[in-house]
């Protein structure tokens, strides 16, 4: 029974705004996902910078409603190719349409992309189309963008601290702690030959979702030494060869960026940094300083070691010829080094 | 009308003024409406375009009505949707003109597409209009028959709306009917979610006052309806499937094989990739093993792993309604998790209001097994530039050094926060330091050291100041400079806003006088004067009352002073086990979020689905002088049940509950329900009540002997657990109210609960919680069927021993007997004292 839902842009415009049920209030603010103002209880996930936002009165499931604003902005973006306020305020329309048949009355009808189509007239203004947006990390396999199906990508996420690696697993099974399976998925042959049958519907969505606290080779190795001493200036010592460094210290956060564009396995690169302080520092600085934390993709490697034996298409349709592709992503979700 | 207000708030640069544009957008649409040229569709659909970013941004277009009426007569789908998005818009706020499209909606509602006809009655039921509902009863009827399963989807949804703007057209069309039927036989399984939802609220809205509805209602829960949704579930839609297992949370199964035979069923569901599904079959798993001990046990093994995942995967905002859930889970039973505890990890990037809850968990995860782990991780934290997480992560370390596993190792730590010289961790550590010298006072030599060395000047922050303070004057002795320190902070007395810092500083003052008097004097002196001459109220009477205590004698004010201490053993907790109680009654809900019970947040007619009556609510709070006989060992028994064998389970329980018995009815495997329940004693109200006013006799109300009990039976060893009252209690509608005498004898005997409590068991009927004192009592009691063990009977009994009258509700599982039961209960009563 959700009241009402808003998309907003980070000034907090309305970009799109529906009243789903007899009650109205506005108010929003910044704050964690989920929060009570004066009896109403708001729901917000925020998007590729945009924030969805939704409204109710009555004590229900925080899950359903996040998921379900997470599902609405996917679907949005099924529809709208990218996700921005720019295709949003040219779309709004297909917007307002593609609503009122996901949530009728505060009541979900429906999320899936492919069952909204037959119901949605609005032809899309596609806005930047040769933008690519990047992998969600939360999916693991998943099917590629809308303009190539039949495409599985494997993903694995790497979070925690990554400990040291007793054995590089080799050739060692890959033993899963928990997995979970999008609902489209049939599981009847899983137990014994771990096989998932699906008819994949219409647009992205992440197959299954697994988890591992089995020891892996940790794609980095970090060293860092730091020295006491003051100096006069930030300055950055850059070592060449790197492609696409920048260096930057942000002094609201305390935080020193060091962006690399692209690392060629098996280098090494090394940063020098001299930072001032604007006070004597006291404490220890050892102490102070850090965690290292390091975000990134790699293609083709898949640390979980998982992978897709083979993909078959079962049913071949007539009027088009998905591609079969595998491809495999590493990405960071908390890769953290400690001094 | 919705939208209008917001555009005084953030009109943006781009965004026109107004006024203007909409006469020119009328008459442009004015041009069109007549219009049959080719292409004009699209310019409709431009202008159409333009009118709705208008509304959205917030400017009133609702001056357009009747020309984007006139437009709409088209054939065009896209046109006619963006109308229907319009009228909806603005049909309340101008009924008048919502009149002009009741003709071309209704039409609509008959086109041959049914795409078109659904999304005309959605419209025609959108328009919240209540004058023209009349309108509204035709359309439905025909759409709820339709042979295209959008529409009935529509219709079902519509049924609900008609019934929000005027119920009494909705009722009188006996749509509900029809929406059952639906219910039960439609093939679409969309069609099938919408009506229960419809039902759902409508029924539960209309239980109030029609006593059929709440038999409805009720209806819904029954094991035919309940296993029709639970065999097909997977057909259902994941945001319908949530419906449909919220609906099984509530059932209650009559048997254990019952619960094996859904939890089974319901299995797979836990793998599922939406946290909403996976919650929803959590909370049906949780509620259906409550009193099945193990097999609960068994249940946080196994949805650990799932809920571990969703966590992980999935967007911040998804993973901490997870994590909430999971928090609440951990607290219950933190022993289930305390192997996990590297999970409760926070990562680097993760949202505060995500590591805060790890933070909890860590806290209440850790044991002798974990505590070094956890604690060297929390060092990690402190150290942060996340200035707020290193503050909970302190007071992190804090806690679980006040959880007594591996003091020592902690203790350093928390000194070495001291010599990390950051101002708000050593507020923080302040803080912690003074509540581990209450309770170990043994620690103080280590302690005393450490924080002699810290600088009063350092310290800002008033709790860590009063901290400071009270050490101070706690270990003046031990603390050299101690007297100059509290010297130089009463020299600054004006500055000090904190009225709690002055008042330790007073109280600090005089414990350190009493015991080091020359060295103190001077500062005891201008702390008193400062005090006396204080403007706060509360600062102003303590320096007034060391003042004269001392004056008075001073071995007297060192006995106040200086009290021999005991070390504190226990913390208050924050929270009542009632209240956590409550919570996990409501899983699966913002309570879990929010840390608190429903009533709490919400307004009465918004609680929804999880919300219990108002009674049971003042009863698990026991605001008052009503004893809670089991809710309150059930927190408390229940954890111990996890940590348990069987074995000894028993021997806790004898003492403990009295064997008030959380074994479900028919599921008692190695426990004996103990027929003899007493209740604690209060031992005040000795005085006895006075016999019943004559007045009773004189109306014949006095003895009413005659009733004699029915051939109902009930179940001498009955027994319900105190969750699954209060759930049904909030379940159940009332099936009988009335006051009812008891016998002059029976009320004069009344002195405490107790003495009813025996008499009542005499007849099967058995008390779950009882309360107040002379002459006025409260009492709930239940009953269980002999021949059906799933039947209870739950029944609030207000009882005045001064009139000899007492109000009973009753609430029954079957309301077939609850006559009967009445009867019975009231034939019971009356023989109260009478022997």
């Amino acid at each position: 029974m959700i009241s009402q839902f808003f998309v907003l842009s980070q000034r907090g415009d309305n970009i799109v705004f529906r009243d789903l049920k007899f009650w109205k209030d506005d108010e929003e603010e910044e704050a964690p996902p989920v929060f009570n103002l004066d009896g109403v209880n708001y729901f917000h996930v925020k998007v590729a910078g945009l924030l969805f936002l939704a409204t109710t009165r009555v004590n229900m499931s925080p899950s359903l409603v996040l998921e379900l604003l997470q599902r609405i902005a996917r679907v949005i973006k099924d529809y709208l190719g990218v996700l921005n306020e720019d295709s949003f305020r040219k779309n709004f329309v297909l917007v307002y349409e593609l609503l009122d048949e996901v949530i009728d009355f505060g009541y979900v009808q429906t999320t899936s992309t492919e069952l909204l189509k037959s119901y949605v007239f609005n032809e899309p203004i596609v806005v930047d189309a040769a933008r690519l947006p990047p992998l969600g990390p939360a999916a693991m396999f998943m099917q590629g963008s809308k303009r190539m199906p039949g495409t599985a990508v494997t993903k694995s996420v790497v979070a925690n601290e990554p400990g040291d690696y007793a054995s590089s697993a080799g050739a060692g099974a890959v033993i899963l702690d928990d997995c979970n399976f999008h609902e489209s998925v049939h599981l009847d042959s899983f137990d014994m030959d771990r096989t998932l049958t699906l008819v994949p519907p219409d647009g992205e969505f992440p197959v299954m979702n697994y988890r591992m606290t089995q020891e892996f080779k940790p794609p980095f190795r970090i060293n860092a030494l730091i020295e006491g001493g003051n100096f006069k200036v930030v300055s950055f010592e850059l070592e060449s060869g790197a492609v696409g460094n920048t260096t930057d210290f942000k002094e609201a956060n305390k935080k020193l960026e060091w962006g690399l564009k692209k690392i060629v396995g098996g280098s090494e690169h090394t940063l020098r940094a001299k930072l001032t302080f604007s006070q004597e520092s006291h404490g220890n600085i050892m102490k102070e300083a850090g965690p290292v934390s390091m975000t990134f993709t790699i293609p083709m490697y898949n640390a979980s070691k998982l992978q897709v034996r083979y993909l078959q298409i079962a049913k071949k349709s007539k009027t088009y010829n998905p591609y079969r592709w595998v491809r495999y992503v590493t990405q960071a979700n908390s890769y953290v080094a400690r001094l | 009308m919705p939208p209008p207000s917001q555009s005084q708030r953030s009109p943006s640069p781009s965004q026109p003024s107004g006024k203007g544009e909409v006469s020119d957008l009328k008459l442009q649409l004015r041009q069109l409406a007549g219009s049959r040229a080719p292409g004009t569709d699209d310019s409709k659909r431009d202008l159409f375009k333009k009118v709705i970013s208008y509304m959205t941004i917030g400017i009133d277009v609702s001056s357009l009505f009747s020309e984007m009426v006139m437009c709409s007569a088209t054939s065009d789908i896209v046109l006619k949707k963006m109308c229907y998005l319009y009228v909806g818009n603005y049909a309340k706020g101008n009924p008048e003109l919502a009149l002009l499209t009741i003709n071309f909606l209704q039409k609509d509602c008959r086109d041959e597409d049914p795409m078109i006809r659904g999304l005309a009655l959605r419209s025609l039921c959108g328009l919240r209009v209540a004058n023209l509902v009349e309108y509204l009863v035709g359309p439905l009827g025909l759409g709820l028959k339709d042979k295209n399963g959008y529409v009935r989807t529509v219709a079902a949804t519509g049924v609900l709306k008609l019934y929000c703007i005027h119920a009494a057209t909705c009722i009188d069309a006996d749509f509900t009917t029809v929406l059952k039927t639906l219910m039960l036989n439609d093939p679409d399984s969309q069609v099938v979610a919408n009506c229960l939802s419809a039902l759902q609220e409508i029924w539960s809205l209309e239980a109030s006052t029609s006593e059929e509805a709440s038999r409805e209602r009720e209806a819904l829960l029954s094991k035919p309806v309940v296993y029709y949704f639970l065999n097909r579930i997977k057909d259902f839609s994941e945001w319908a499937q949530c419906l449909v297992l919220d609906l099984v949370s509530k059932y209650v199964p009559a048997d254990s094989n019952e619960i094996f035979d859904i939890m089974n069923l319901l299995e797979d569901r836990l793998q599922h990739a939406n946290g909403a599904v996976v919650l929803a079959t959590i909370k049906v798993f949780l509620h259906m093993t409550l009193s099945m001990t193990d097999v609960h046990q068994q249940v946080y093994e196994r949805i650990k792993a799932p809920l571990l995942t969703l966590v992980s995967s999935g967007s911040p905002e998804q993973s901490y309604a997870v994590l909430s859930h999971l928090h609440l889970l951990v607290m219950r039973a933190p022993i289930l998790f305390s192997s996990d505890y590297k999970h409760f990890y926070c990562q680097y990037n993760e949202p505060s209001y995500v590591k805060k809850l790890k933070l909890d968990m860590l806290t209440a995860v850790a044991d002798e097994s974990n505590t070094y782990e956890i604690v060297t991780e929390l060092c990690e934290y402190v150290a942060n530039v996340d200035v707020p997480i290193a503050r909970e992560s302190v007071r992190a370390v804090g806690k679980i050094a006040l959880q007594q596993y591996d003091v020592n190792a902690i203790v350093d730590r928390l000194l070495q926060f001291l010599e990390m010289e950051k101002d708000y961790v050593t507020a923080e550590t302040l803080v912690l330091v003074k509540d581990l010298l209450r309770k170990y006072p043994q620690w103080s030599h280590d302690c005393i050291a450490v924080v002699g060395n810290i600088s009063s000047k350092n310290v800002q922050e008033p709790k860590a100041k009063a901290a400071l303070i009270w050490m101070l004057g706690e270990y003046s002795q031990d603390m050299l400079d101690a007297p100059y320190v509290l010297e130089s902070l009463i020299d600054n007395w004006d500055e000090e806003l904190s009225a709690e810092v002055r008042l330790h500083l007073l109280t600090a003052v005089l414990k350190c006088f009493l015991r080091r008097p020359p060295e103190t004097q001077r500062a005891l002196g201008a702390a008193l004067a400062a005090g006396l001459a204080d403007s706060h109220q509360d600062v102003h009477d303590r320096a007034l009352f060391y003042y004269r205590l001392l004056q008075y004698d001073v071995s007297v004010a060192d006995r106040v002073a200086n009290p021999p201490k005991q070390a504190v053993s226990v913390f208050a907790d924050t929270q009542s086990s009632e209240i956590k109680d409550r919570i996990f009654d409501e899983f699966n809900s913002l309570s879990v979020v929010y840390q608190k019970p429903s009533y709490m947040f919400t307004d009465k007619e918004h609680r929804g689905p999880f919300e219990f009556s108002e009674e049971v609510g003042n009863l698990s709070l026991g605001v008052e002088s009503v004893d809670i006989v089991a809710p309150a060992h059930r927190v408390e028994a229940s954890d111990n049940d996890l940590l348990l064998s069987t074995s000894e389970k028993e021997e806790i329980r004898g003492p403990s509950n009295n064997g008030s018995a959380y074994n479900a009815p028919a599921y008692d495997s190695a426990l004996q329900t103990q027929s003899e329940l007493t209740v604690p004693s209060s031992s005040l109200s000795t005085y006895s009540a006075q016999a019943s006013s004559p007045i009773d006799d004189l109306l014949g109300l006095g003895l009413p002997t005659t009733l004699s009990p029915p051939p109902l039976n009930l179940n001498a060893k009955a027994a319900i657990e105190p969750g699954a009252f209060q759930r049904k209690w909030g379940q159940l509608p009332v099936s009988s109210s009335q006051e009812c005498s008891i016998s002059p004898q029976g009320a004069a005997s009344m002195t405490t609960p107790q003495v009813l409590l025996k008499h009542m068991q005499g007849h099967s009927i058995h008390c779950i919680a009882s309360g107040g004192k002379a002459p006025n009592f409260k009492f709930f009691f239940f009953a269980q069927k002999e021949e059906e063990l799933a039947t209870f009977f739950l029944v609030e009994c207000l009882l005045n021993a001064s009139s000899a009258k007492a109000q009973i509700k009753i609430k029954a599982d079957d309301q077939s007997t609850s006559d009967a039961f009445s009867v019975l209960f009231q034939s019971a009563l009356s023989k109260f004292g009478v022997s």
